[in-house]
């Protein structure tokens, strides 16, 4: 459980030279970025660097991982929170050894981190900032997307796949959420089930993604899965598998994708994304930046 | 000279070895006729092993992303198990035809075993009626050879676990191995280290 890794590193650095301040840092806010803003306290209180105020911090952080209870993770925003700047993060799936689905002479780890490029530019185009998990073909583990995902505050959570429709359908796009059961808003909640706090929210972004796409004339089929990735964050969050037929990927890969339906899927995307903003991140009407 | 009964018996010897070679040819002649008529008395029919029952598959469709029941007539066995992977062989066998509206290569041979486990709470006793844990054990090749992808895997998931459950309500949860090991994805997408629940997961048309 990744509570109790978290307390095996710390217990480790007390003999390092690695800053516990840090691993504090991360453990107990790697779920959001409220816990970001408070760490600037934290930090204040710890410049001396002695080895008694190491030892009061770990000693403090224990008593409060104690309290929060072993299964208590990833800490839920308060609804109350300042509204704070629009932004998307872009999860490119797979990465590293994990092609991924292949497409043709691409595999899926490729496809994914060339149209997250896209989306991009698309979205910064349009003024929303992004934060994207995969920068390179380097592989990201499922925890650290999340936690990028997480401190992001983002207000959508787009995990980007591919894979070839099957011949007998045209393209399509797949939109997935969390499996998760849904749950009520609470202040903590586990790692691994942090979605379940944000599925009504997360079905609300699928509705307004699936609407953009349906509009552009994109097949749309909606579904939930069960995606570890996805699983840990603390917002809105839709996978996304883009589904073209073979002969479209080997059109784009010619150059002919600004016309082409990758181009054709990027930008209901971002048009969607641009919708959501409008309507304040949400379309039931609550906080700014589409918390719960 | 040859003496006069050393002669006789050749000869004799001889027709004795003239007509039981003709003998010989005529059975085998019958017999090849026998065959070429196909009046051969030997059973070709295998034995009925189990009868046949209604079993309710819940066949996926990548078309729209849903999943159907339909309804067949099996020979299911009476042991659990045994009619578990059975009904999943055949959902499995539909997948691999070539009109299959959710293809994936492997068929019946998928399943190696399909293990129930009853879930009991603290020192609550196993009862017939207690809820059941299936373990679906997968072969390797099936899983190396289907497709990699979010919906491919999740239907393929959900279908099984809809189907154990449309045919045995007990089953309420359901887990994967792969070769009788636990392993983190099915083709690199749909998360095969967490428990399924059996009921209500599979999306509708």
């Amino acid at each position: 459980m990744r509570w109790i890794e978290r307390s095996e590193s710390i217990e480790m650095s007390e003999k390092s030279e690695i800053d516990s301040r840090e691993l504090k840092e991360h453990t107990v806010c790697g779920a959001h970025a409220v816990c970001g803003r408070r760490s600037g306290i934290r930090n204040r209180g710890s410049l001396s660097g002695s080895t008694l105020s190491h030892f009061t911090h770990f000693t403090f952080f224990t008593l409060f991982t104690l309290f929060t209870s072993h299964s208590v993770l990833a800490q839920a925003p308060p609804a109350s929170a300042p509204a704070t700047k629009f932004v998307v993060v872009l999860d490119a799936a797979h990465g590293g050894d994990d092609l991924g689905a292949r497409l043709g002479d691409q595999s899926e780890k490729d496809y994914t981190l060339a149209f997250s490029v896209k989306m991009r530019s698309l979205l910064m185009a349009r003024g929303i900032s992004v934060v994207t998990t995969r920068e390179s073909g380097a592989d990201v583990d499922a925890n650290r997307r999340a936690e990028i995902a997480n401190r992001a505050n983002a207000a959508a959570c787009i995990d980007l796949h591919a894979a070839f429709v099957s011949s007998k359908s045209g393209p399509a796009v797949h939109l997935f959420i969390s499996s998760l059961p849904a749950t009520a808003d609470a202040r903590f909640v586990p790692w691994k089930t942090a979605q379940s706090a944000w599925i009504e929210r997360s079905t609300e972004l699928a509705g307004a993604l699936n609407a953009a796409l349906t509009h552009a004339g994109i097949t749309v089929t909606l579904g939930r899965t069960a995606l570890p990735a996805i699983d840990s964050m603390a917002c809105p969050a839709v996978a996304i598998e883009i589904a073209p037929q073979r002969q479209t990927v080997a059109q784009d890969a010619a150059g002919a994708g600004d016309t082409g339906f990758e181009a054709q899927v990027a930008e209901a995307l971002a048009a969607a994304l641009v919708e959501w903003r409008a309507d304040g991140g949400q379309s039931g009407g609550q906080s700014g930046d589409g918390r719960p | 000279m040859i003496p006069r009964h050393q002669t006789v018996l050749f000869v004799i010897l001889l027709l004795a070895s003239v007509i039981m070679g003709a003998v010989l040819w005529n059975q085998l002649r019958r017999a090849h006729e026998r065959l070429l008529r196909g009046q051969d008395p030997a059973p070709t029919q295998a034995p009925l092993v189990a009868p046949a029952e209604q079993a309710t598959l819940m066949v996926a469709n990548d078309g729209d992303n849903s999943i159907n029941s339909r309804i067949l007539t099996l020979p299911l066995p009476e042991n659990p198990e045994a009619r578990a992977r059975a009904v999943l062989g055949k959902l499995l066998d539909l997948y691999a035809t070539p009109d299959a509206t959710h293809p994936v290569p492997g068929g019946a041979s998928s399943i190696a075993q399909v293990f129930l486990v009853p879930i009991t709470e603290g020192s609550e006793k196993a009862s017939p009626t207690s809820p059941q844990l299936a373990v679906v054990n997968l072969t390797s090749a099936f899983v190396a050879g289907h497709p990699s992808g979010l919906q491919a895997e999740t239907l393929t998931v959900l279908s099984i676990c809809a189907t154990l459950n449309a045919n045995m309500p007990s089953v309420t949860q359901v887990r994967f191995l792969v070769d009788g090991q636990s392993r983190a994805t099915l083709a690199g997408h749909a998360d095969l280290t967490r428990t399924y629940p059996a009921a209500g997961t599979a999306p509708q048309p």
